[in-house]
């Protein structure tokens, strides 16, 4: 199946100077949700805005459903759903009138069911005529996402969706997130929060620096790149790892009675058993021994710090 | 075409004007209404009849073109300049709706709003002073392409303004001399030759002789004339928001 979206060698400079994005590749699969990960200033709102219309690109090509995004505009805009990161909406509308406007804005015709449904998924249908400037920071929120929904979009952008948000609705989010992709909605999230892609991403991608680092099934990323840590719990401390131990580079932690040993699930051998019968005739007592997988921030972390 | 997003941003935009209606209507009434009763009944009585007119039906044109273009020109600048300065910008540029449909709803709104202050104006310089319309319907062309221009007009300055400092510039210090001195409380026959000159470079006294001449046939300069230079500046103004939208100019980056 051809991707939803489909970016080629997009580029972007400002009229500052300021190089954002230096040739990004990057497709999309319908249904799917994709999680960007990428430091501030990494390039993430500057590719969605290009894809919304909002920013003109400076090179290459973004289609959308088949559709060029500048000479079919409106075609990819219609299907298209932005909730930006910026908490921006009129102060003195009210939440039904500016929902309402954001689907008019769309070319569609009114569904007061539609929005009031839309409205009610959200919490937001008892606060209807409560003016936007009365809002909280978290409703607001919801208004954005709502106004974005109003329109039924087939691709929806959520830029940094949680940022500044409180566990509960953070939540609320994941499942709206859920049910969205079970409606068949494609969803391209942007975050710093690493857990949330662990937890909601079909695929991840790292941007850095402008440019797309990888692209990859989260589970798939997870194990190639990640690191394991096995941690031996030994019986009685030790003041000194034992010289003939030094090849396996281990650490001691505690008051010296854990030793740490860190290897790669993706290499041919884990070093595991030699340990284990190096740790026997060097003459120690195990009492326990654990393994740990090093979360996807680690990885993010080591990708993003190699890049620079 | 994107109807739907025309008449969201019509309705979005006369909304405006129902939440601050003392703003947009009762003030530009009671300031009228203060013109009139100054200048027409304390000042005017004791001023004779200029062209065969009295001197308070002789302003009502000009008064009204005062209202009309400081309404078009603060509607539409406000219009756009509001969510460029809060980012809701964001919707309508994200929006499949062309720069066209964008002008017709932003425009539509302020000129609609100008010509029923406009017309309020009128009513109430009517409850002063006799009125009467020679050429209806070159009043009501008159009326209108004011209207739209000078909504296109304040459009491009809301685009143009960094601040609110620039956007106030045209209404409160470009406009009113303008008027003043176009020849919207005299005749500038009545100038000395010198000032005459200098006020054909005004293009307030276009308009507001056109206007003038539609109610009484009087005016300082050809009536064709005046309408060609509406006409000229409403094709001057397109351009420019044509172009202003076809580079993004403070729109996009």
């Amino acid at each position: 199946m051809a991707p939803i979206v489909s970016i080629r060698n997009l580029t972007k400079r400002y009229a500052t100077g300021f190089t954002a994005l230096k040739g990004v590749d990057l497709d999309i699969e319908e249904g799917e949700i994709l999680a960007l990960l990428g430091p501030n200033g990494a390039g993430k709102t500057t590719m969605i805005s290009i894809i919304c219309g909002i920013v003109t690109p400076s090179g290459g090509t973004v289609t959308v459903a088949g559709h060029d995004i500048l000479a079919d505009y409106r075609k990819t805009r219609s299907i298209i759903g932005l909730v930006p990161q910026e908490l921006t909406l009129d102060s003195f509308e009210t939440v039904w009138s500016t929902v309402s406007f954001s689907r008019g804005l769309h070319g569609r015709k009114p569904d007061p069911a539609l929005i009031e449904r839309i409205l009610k998924d959200l919490s937001l249908y008892d606060k209807k005529d409560t003016m936007l400037r009365h809002l909280s920071g978290g409703m607001r929120r919801r208004v954005l996402i709502a106004k974005a929904l109003s329109y039924e979009p087939k691709v929806l952008f959520l830029d940094e969706p949680t940022a500044g948000v409180d566990v509960s609705l953070r939540k609320d989010m994941w499942q709206l997130v859920e049910r969205l992709r079970a409606a068949g909605v494609t969803i391209i999230l942007t975050t710093h929060y690493i857990e949330e892609a662990e937890e909601i991403a079909d695929r991840i991608g790292v941007i850095n620096g402008g440019r797309i680092l990888l692209v990859e099934d989260k589970k798939a990323l997870m194990t190639k790149l990640g690191r394991k840590q096995l941690t031996v719990e030994l019986a009685e401390p030790l003041a000194a790892i034992p010289p003939s131990l030094a090849p396996f580079g281990l650490a001691l932690a505690g008051t010296g009675e854990r030793l740490v040993y860190e290897f790669s699930t993706t290499g041919e051998r884990t070093g595991i058993s030699s340990l284990l019968s190096a740790l026997s005739q060097a003459g120690l007592r195990v009492r326990d021994v654990s393994t740990e997988q090093s979360s996807l921030e680690d990885i993010f972390v080591e990708l993003v710090g190699e890049d620079r | 075409m994107n109807i739907e997003g025309v008449r969201a941003i019509y309705l979005f935009e006369m909304a405006r004007m129902r939440r601050t209606l003392l703003q947009s209507v009762v003030s530009p009434v009671i300031t009228t209404s203060l013109y009139f009763i100054v200048f027409g009944a304390a000042i005017g009585s004791r001023m004779q009849e200029v062209d065969g007119i009295s001197y308070g039906a002789f302003i009502a044109p000009g008064l009204i073109m005062l209202t009309l273009l400081n309404q078009c020109i603060g509607n539409g600048s406000f219009g756009i300049y509001f969510p460029k300065f809060t980012g809701t910008i964001y919707e309508i540029l994200s929006s499949p709706i062309s720069t066209a449909e964008i002008l017709i709803g932003y425009v539509g709104a302020a000129a609609t709003k100008g010509l029923i202050v406009g017309t309020i104006i009128l009513l109430t310089a009517s409850a002063f002073v006799d009125i009467s319309i020679a050429h209806p319907f070159l009043m009501a062309l008159f009326f209108v392409l004011t209207a739209v221009t000078f909504s296109l007009f304040g459009f491009m300055i809301g685009i143009w303004a960094k601040d609110f400092e620039q956007l106030n510039i045209f209404p409160m210090l470009v406009i009113p001399p303008l008027v003043f001195l176009g020849g919207s409380f005299y005749s500038i026959n009545m100038l000395p030759p010198f000032w005459q000159t200098v006020s054909h470079f005004n293009p307030v006294l276009y308009l507001v002789s056109g206007f003038r001449w539609s109610f009484y046939e009087i005016a300082d300069v050809n009536p064709a004339v005046s309408l060609a230079i509406v006409v000229g500046f409403l094709v001057a103004c397109l351009s420019v928001t044509a172009w202003i939208f076809k580079t993004g100019y403070k729109l996009k980056s």
